[in-house]
């Protein structure tokens, strides 16, 4: 029962720490923020990785393994590049100010 | 615990770490880019890892490398392509793309850790085999709603989707709740075991999720897409609890928890509650026999774009209204060549944004931002609002909904209560529109049947291109 206590007390520190973070956000961001956010969604890759990982020769399990990781790539890298094509777009504009 | 472990540990908080100072930063403009890298090379971070702890205990097999590579190869190219490739006017669609990706991923580990118990989480510390059904439930469930409420988003916002009638009515709350059941049921089948259940929660859930967002249209769908973000992020974290990761525990609680404030801000910009949001449906579909009468037009004033010319040159101070028409037109670039020629004759101009303009918030700040538009020129509704009746034009791009004072004076209306930028009291408004069409609501805009509303009918980019044309024959922009 260690790691569920572990776990529960890391759920809510981690909720309550997400509330936190997010203060006031100047509309601008939202949109970036939305995006930058969703692209840390995509953590579940590090699942997929593990249950590629332990899946030994379970054909099946491999395979499902490795489209689950490619879907959260997907979102990952996709997800922060297009947050760094916004923002590139910002910071344009505040060096020339 | 061996040095593996250690490391890994150190490694995981370091990552942590890095992720909460991204999501600090990215809420700031000065920081927000450097904190989207430092987020990413968390990320990195957390994948090294999970690879060195691995490295250190079991081992990690050939066959394992392969599949790993494989998919990081097609998932993280694909990726790569959507996001140079897709033009900045499809935001909206492309973040509700990725999150349902993510959503799905979420569901696929949970599918594979129910079918196959080589994964359990006993050999990770314990967890019993309720608390892994629970977790296993949750993952398939909000990954599932997750994977077809974004795609579903998408598909409308990208027009390749609209609402179907019975979905407005209100049939479609049985037919959820009977979704909800089913997923319900499933849920306690996997509970006492057996796989069948597994099956019927995926259909279950994916089922709702296509139900729940199908029927939500207009404004309301960047809140919506902000809350399946939250959602994904849940679905991680049900996901970690699957796989007993607590890196992943942390991260998908702090994307959950971040992207319900989001969802709380967009909906306070629209003065709408998220109950509504949700269950409510599409704007304007419940009042059809109040709002029948009133869909006629009387007194449209249509209007050529000399006319608009002569007028702009006149005007000291110019506000433009940017809304979704202005992406879709690609319009942009064409508007700053145009505003540019405005302030080279002197003319004040600014930008009023609308904080659900367009199909998602900041939407607009982003798109005048590629077009160089300076950052000080866009001014918020709060701010803009009180300087409208001292503004002399009003030119609205492709924007309706957020300007429609049906909000502020109609109270049967489906918009009442959303608060709108009030063009009207401006001495001149003119509605650069393709067509009499309605907006994404289907409400009636009482803006365009007032005096002194012009409308110029045509495609944004057209418009504003012989707009220029005019402008420069009257001798504005100084090339003339």
């Amino acid at each position: 029962m260690s790691f569920l206590s572990e776990a529960l007390w890391v759920l809510i520190l981690g909720s309550l720490l997400g509330l936190e973070l997010i203060g006031k956000v100047p509309p601008t961001l939202h949109t970036p923020l939305m995006s930058g956010a969703n692209a840390i969604s995509g953590i579940t890759m590090l699942a997929a990785l593990t249950l590629i990982i332990k899946a030994g020769s379970n054909f099946p399990l491999l395979l499902l393994g490795s489209i689950s990781l490619g879907f959260a790539l997907f979102n990952v890298i996709g997800g922060f590049l297009v947050t760094d094509r916004m923002l590139a777009m910002f910071s344009r504009k505040s060096t020339k100010k | 615990m061996n040095t593996f472990v250690i490391i890994k540990s150190i490694v995981d908080l370091i990552a942590v770490l890095l992720l909460a100072l991204g999501i600090k930063g990215l809420s700031k403009v000065r920081s927000a880019r450097e904190a989207n890298q430092l987020a990413a090379f968390a990320m990195l971070l957390a994948v090294i890892g999970v690879l060195i702890d691995f490295l250190g205990s079991s081992g990690i097999s050939f066959v394992a490398w392969g599949w790993i590579i494989l998919g990081s190869l097609v998932g993280g190219l694909l990726g790569m392509v959507t996001a140079k490739r897709v033009p900045m006017t499809a935001m909206p669609e492309t973040v509700a793309l990725f999150n349902g990706c993510g959503g799905m991923s979420s569901l696929l580990v949970a599918i594979g850790v129910a079918l196959y118990p080589v994964t359990q989480a006993q050999e990770t510390g314990g967890i019993t085999s309720l608390v892994e059904s629970v977790s296993i439930a949750a993952s398939v469930f909000v990954g599932a709603i997750t994977f077809t409420g974004s795609i579903i988003a998408m598909a409308k916002l990208q027009g390749w989707l609209s609402t179907p009638a019975w979905m407005q009515s209100r049939i479609r709350h049985a037919v959820n709740i009977g979704f909800a059941v089913i997923s319900f049921i499933a849920i306690i089948q996997l509970f006492t075991g057996g796989n069948s259940g597994l099956w019927l929660l995926v259909i279950g859930a994916g089922l709702l999720g296509i139900g729940v967002t199908l029927p939500i249209g207009g404004a309301d769908m960047p809140v919506v897409i902000s809350l399946l973000n939250s959602y994904s992020g849940v679905a991680a974290a049900a996901a970690g609890f699957v796989v007993g990761s607590q890196l992943l525990i942390v991260a998908g609680a702090m994307v959950g928890a971040a992207g319900l404030i989001l969802t709380q801000v967009m909906c306070k910009g629209m003065n709408r509650s998220l109950i509504s949001v949700l269950f409510g449906g599409a704007l304007g579909a419940g009042s059809t026999s109040s709002s029948k009468e009133s869909t006629e037009y009387t007194n449209i004033t249509s209007c050529s774009v000399e006319e608009c010319a002569l007028t702009l040159e006149a005007a000291e101070k110019v506000v433009i209204v940017p809304g979704y028409g202005l992406a879709v037109a690609q319009a942009q670039h064409t508007l700053r060549e145009v505003t540019r020629a405005l302030e080279a004759s002197g003319i004040n101009v600014t930008y009023a944004i609308h904080p659900v303009a367009g199909r998602m918030p900041g939407h607009m700040n982003v798109l005048l931002a590629e077009a160089d538009v300076p950052y000080e020129q866009l001014k918020e509704m709060e701010i803009i609002n009180p300087e409208f009746p001292a503004t002399d034009v009003v030119l609205i791009l492709g924007a309706n909904d957020v300007v429609n004072p049906q909000a502020k004076t109609d109270s049967t209306s489906p918009l009442y209560g959303m608060p709108v930028l009030d063009v009207h009291e401006a001495r001149t408004v003119f509605v650069v529109k393709r067509g009499m069409s309605a907006g994404y609501s289907g409400i009636k805009n009482d803006l365009f049947d007032l005096p002194n509303t012009s409308m110029v009918f045509g495609d944004a980019k057209k418009v504003l291109s012989d707009l220029l044309v005019e402008l420069k024959e009257l001798g504005i922009g100084g090339k003339g």
